[in-house]
């Protein structure tokens, strides 16, 4: 078999007395939907009309729906009360590495519902939706001005389909070149798991490439693995480790030489907008995922929006659609020529994004989203400095980039796994950050602290991950173990809930109540 | 009855020409609490080396590669509602499927209980 | 800068306790050849009421839907969103929260998602159903994939009333493999699907309403499709269509996917929206995309996590159901709140009040000369055709105000037939006003 346990426990070892109940009356439990609500109540006022049969070509439903219904006050007291159960940016630092959790400014919210862009319909006659188009053509521009490409293939809905429409992209360009026997993608081992799955979902096999000592990839290592079936490298930079490829120009110059195309995951632009334009290194393609980069909310898990810069070779084979001018005014164009790869998805992308994510550059402009970038290195060289000596660092010895990776070697005979340590964090107030990712280091701890954190929070969280710290090496152990008592559910039984699936509410009473 | 065991830690447990397998105990405890099993169809080949089954847990999923090569005769369709028998009794009641071993030479070229006790050290 | 809350004091002492001189030497790894040797033609920052200005200038530029009579359907509709349902989502604990990956401190988040995927399900007339998809168009590609997985079989079939950009995203995403079969536009509502399904058949595709706004015959196609082992895909691009049309799970649908944008997401220019994904129990290990289930705390009590992740890219890696990484949580949880608002009584008056609406825009449109509209049967959506090609009279409505619907040619380039065809929708906003107007604009246009 192969072993890619991560040494997790998923299930809770212990029972912990009951958490502490000093803050109960805000943070209430709140019972299900479908318990406090019925089918006789209604938030909405609407005419009880009949309708006829004669035009329902005798399919009228008679499925009871079964959905409970609640009546204004009802539901904004049952939402409010769920709300309290969540961690959230707003209310605290969320040091998730690779996730970029900034600050969302609310001028982005409150322009993205103005009626000119929120009421606006995707079929309406192109004449009547000019500012919309140009919204698109804006973002464009910055994305390109911003990355130093030729195209931007706007219509992706988050970052995994960016990463597609970019392979896609290069998949179709090795078509048209005649190279469609080329079947291979380097990846490196630290890469996000979207980017194997993309490749095995186009149908390419994934070679693997091994990280140097130093945690980045060498351009010896690159050109070990090309041989004529390479099709593209899939590389992420700044790394998942969060250290700057070294040798990525060198890197993005062999993969050329082979006749293959390099596919740059964005994940981490953060770290270097407009600071350093990925054109510049030699990428062909790089998804943005503009809830990090551009500060658009992340929404509980999504929505996102994920645009693909494409070099000029790449360019042709955008998918549709994408705005051009046409005389004065902008034009959609909404079919696909002989080289395009198609339709992603219907309709024009994540529009509600782009006016967010224009406003939000707009209101930073090209100084400070660059200023931007600096801080975000400066506060996570700021929390390695911090914590360097009480936590061991994988890849030591050089300056990181906008996030930074300690490894488990700390906890090593404290009975403290990195997880107890992340539960620990929470009854500290702090959301724990990205942990077992990248699979290239044992327990690995990714702390990405954005550019929005003041240097008290810093300090705050500097002294906290010390504290913690040195409370495991001194053996209190019980106090991660038993973690998190402080928040509204203590650990969740995650093996049960995978033995025996409960996917939905019904009627019986649960088992657990 | 001994066992043998492969590289990828699963075990074979031979009587006569059929051969039951599992997951070792080592492995069952780097995987953590298993979850779903994904079996074999019965009355496929498969050769030494193939991807026959997949054992989750919450947390990772593992490929099952055959240790020897035959033709899969039965599998344990407990594993369907108790998928923690591999857990608590992996070399017995947590068995995952049986091959009618084509070549017994390959069940004793794997590692014997010694053998396979330093290659998990 | 005002999301930037360093001073310059601030960053010289975090810099002196770094050890370094200046946040360029944290860049040293990066070639000096491409370090800010660039001058991008953008503009620097500026305050918040110059952003605003421009942006409004923008918006300003649009024809929004509420500035006239409005019949633009087609794959998203304009709809009422209660007040309640836009300020809860801007709670700073739903907007600004991230993916639950630490159920303590995301019950919220993964409470939401249990009552979503259980609405879902209900609603559907399904068994269990997801946390959902980016949009209706990728789960419908999802959709198919999945079928193939679980029949080991490779051809599917794409019926002709199928949203033509869905079936587009559909053909994209199944680029390089075999199989794929797109039946011709049916604005008629005819269809020939049944004769296509063979042994080798993973799924039939099809849309009810369909994009044509007929209502198609779900039972004949489920027994049909099963009769051969293959299954039933159903897309809902109309998602209050269920108030008052039977549930796909109970007609025999094997896999229903479906648009949420119609309960609590504006148009939005066409994203971001909901997918929705629905099945059979038997077939949640296929599901791609994430799944919330119950279970219990270390002290027993009820609570949620994200579960079955072994399905996932994060795990699986090259060997996942699907590369997706994210669902649609804001809008998931916009349509959960306004149908937790509506309820059974609420969506089923809505569904009525908007076949009503309909009735009453096709009786209309049937008596102005020229016209003829092709459903027989519809719940908010219709067709009509005119004695001319339709997108020049859409274009010139439009110029009146009037946004009168879709000219099928905008969709189906080339394909004979359709250029005479408005698709046209009504919903509980539509007024007699409006239809009235469109009547006399109408007869304007043609005469």
């Amino acid at each position: 078999m192969t072993m890619n346990a991560t040494g997790r426990p998923t299930a809770p070892t212990s029972a912990p007395a009951p958490s502490s109940p000093a803050d109960a009356a805000l943070l209430p439990a709140e019972a299900l939907l479908f318990e406090i609500g019925d089918r006789d109540h209604s938030g909405v006022d609407l005419p009880d009309l009949e309708v006829g049969d004669e035009r329902l070509a005798g399919l009228r439903r008679k499925t009871p729906l079964d959905l409970p219904g609640l009546t204004e006050p009802e539901a904004m007291r049952h939402y409010v009360r769920l709300s309290r159960r969540n961690y959230s940016i707003d209310s605290g630092m969320y040091p998730l590495g690779s996730c970029t959790m900034k600050h969302n400014p609310r001028l982005n919210e409150k322009m993205a519902r103005l009626p000119g862009f929120a009421d606006v319909h995707p079929l309406q006659p192109v004449a009547t939706v000019q500012g919309a188009l140009g919204v698109i053509e804006e973002l464009a521009h910055w994305l390109m001005e911003l990355t130093n490409t030729s195209a931007v293939a706007m219509s992706p809905k988050a970052g995994a389909h960016g990463e597609l429409c970019g392979m896609m992209a290069i998949r179709a360009a090795h078509a048209a070149n005649g190279q469609s026997h080329r079947d291979v993608v380097l990846v490196p081992e630290s890469a996000h798991g979207t980017n194997p799955a993309t490749a095995a979902f186009l149908g390419y096999k994934v070679r693997s490439i091994d990280a140097n000592a130093n945690g980045t990839v060498d351009v010896a290592a690159v050109k070990a693995a090309i041989d004529d079936n390479v099709a593209a490298i899939m590389l992420t930079n700044p790394n998942t480790c969060g250290l700057f490829e070294p040798e990525i120009i060198e890197i993005a110059e062999a993969i050329h030489e082979a006749g293959a195309y390099f596919y740059c995951d964005g994940a981490n632009f953060n770290a270097i907008m407009g600071v350093v334009r990925p054109g510049d290194l030699g990428i062909d393609a790089m998804h943005i995922n503009l809830h990090k980069t551009f500060s658009t909310p992340h929404g509980g898990g999504g929505p996102g929006a994920g645009p693909v810069v494409l070099s000029q070779a790449l360019a042709p084979f955008a998918p549709v659609p994408f705005v051009r001018r046409s005389g004065d005014g902008l034009e959609l164009v909404e079919h696909p020529d002989a080289t395009s790869l198609g339709r992603l998805t219907a309709f024009h992308g994540q529009m509600g994004m782009y006016v967010r994510a224009l406003t939000y550059m707009l209101s930073h402009g090209k100084d400070g989203l660059a200023q931007a970038a600096r801080d975000a290195v400066l506060n996570a060289n700021y929390i390695k400095a911090g914590l360097d000596d009480l936590f061991t660092a994988p890849f030591d010895g050089q300056p990181v980039m906008h996030e930074v990776l300690f490894d488990d070697s700390f906890l090593k005979g404290t009975g403290v796994s990195t997880l107890d340590f992340a539960k620990a964090m929470i009854d500290e107030g702090f959301h724990p950050m990205t942990m077992y990712f990248p699979l290239v280091v044992h327990g690995a701890m990714l702390i990405e602290p954005t550019e929005s954190e003041s240097r008290q929070t810093l300090d705050a969280f500097i002294a906290t991950m010390r504290e913690l710290a040195e409370d495991a090496v001194a053996g209190n152990a019980e106090r991660f173990t038993a973690a998190p008592i402080r928040a509204p559910l203590a650990r969740l039984d995650e093996t049960r809930a995978a033995r025996q699936p409960r996917l939905i509410w019904r009627h019986e009473k649960t088992e657990a109540s | 009855m001994t066992l043998r065991y492969s590289q990828d830690h699963e075990y074979v447990r031979l009587e006569g020409a059929v051969g039951t397998i599992g997951i070792s105990r080592y492995a069952q405890e780097q995987l953590g609490d298993v979850v779903f099993v994904e079996l074999p169809q019965v009355g496929a080949s498969v050769t030494r080396g193939d991807e026959v089954a997949v054992v989750e847990s919450v947390k990772a999923a593992s490929e099952i590669y055959a240790p020897v090569s035959g033709t899969i005769v039965e599998v344990n369709d407990k594993l369907a509602d108790e998928p923690g028998l591999i857990n608590t009794d992996p070399v017995a009641a947590g068995w995952i499927f049986k091959i009618e071993v084509a070549d017994t030479g390959e069940f004793e070229s794997l590692m014997d209980e010694a053998a396979y006790a330093d290659h998990t050290a | 800068m005002r999301y930037l809350p360093h001073s310059p004091a601030d960053r010289a002492e975090m810099l002196a306790a770094i050890g370094v001189g200046s946040v360029d030497e944290l860049f040293s790894a990066v070639p000096a050849s491409v370090l800010s040797t660039f001058s991008p033609d953008l503009p620097d920052h500026q305050p918040e009421f110059a952003v605003e200005a421009h942006m409004r200038a923008l918006a300003g530029r649009n024809h929004a839907a509420g500035d006239g009579p409005f019949f633009v359907g087609a794959g998203a509709y304009r709809h009422h969103v209660p007040a309640t349902v836009d300020h809860l989502i801007q709670r700073s604990e739903w907007l600004t929260a991230y993916t639950p990956y630490q159920p303590e401190v995301s019950q919220g988040t993964l409470q939401m998602l249990f009552e979503f995927q259980t609405q879902v399900a209900h609603l559907t007339g399904m068994e269990v159903a997801n946390a959902s998809m980016y949009d209706g168009s990728t789960a419908t590609a999802e959709a198919v994939l999945m079928a193939r997985r679980i029949t080991r079989r490779d051809k599917v079939v794409l019926s002709g009333g199928l949203h033509p950009q869905y079936r587009d995203t559909v053909v994209t995403y199944l680029s390089g493999e075999e199989g794929l079969t797109c039946l011709s536009p049916s604005p008629e509502g005819q269809g020939d699907i049944v004769d296509h399904i063979d042994e080798g058949t993973a799924a039939i595709v099809v849309q009810t309403p369909d994009f044509y706004g007929h209502l198609r015959d779900v039972p004949a196609l489920a027994r049909a499709a099963h009769e051969k082992g293959a299954l039933l895909i159903v897309v809902v691009t109309e998602i209050v269509s269920l108030g008052l049309i039977e549930a796909p799970g109970a007609l025999g649908a094997d896999i229903v996917v479906a648009e949420g944008q119609s309960i609590g997401n504006p148009l939005t220019f066409g994203g971001p929206y909901v997918g929705l994904l629905a099945c059979r129990e038997k077939f949640v290990r296929q599901m791609p995309g994430r799944l919330c289930g119950e279970t219990v705390d270390a002290q027993g009590r009820r609570g949620f996590v994200l579960t079955l992740s072994t399905r996932e890219q994060h795990i699986r890696r090259e060997k996942a159901t699907s590369n997706i990484c994210t669902n649609s949580g804001l809008c998931a949880l916009a349509f959960s709140i306004h149908l937790s608002l509506l309820g059974e009584t609420g969506l089923t008056r809505l569904a009525r009040l908007n076949h009503a609406r309909a009735c009453a825009l096709a009786d209309a449109l049937a008596a102005v000369p020229g016209v003829e509209v092709l459903n027989e049967s519809f719940f908010n959506e219709m067709t009509i055709r005119l004695p001319r090609a339709a997108a020049q009279i859409v274009d010139a409505l439009a110029a009146r105000g009037i946004l009168a619907g879709v000219p099928v040619s905008r969709l189906q380039p080339g394909e004979p037939d359709v250029d005479r065809l408005i698709v046209l929708a009504a919903t509980e906003l539509t007024t007699d006003a409006d239809i009235a107007a469109l009547v006399e604009a109408l007869k304007g246009e043609l005469a």
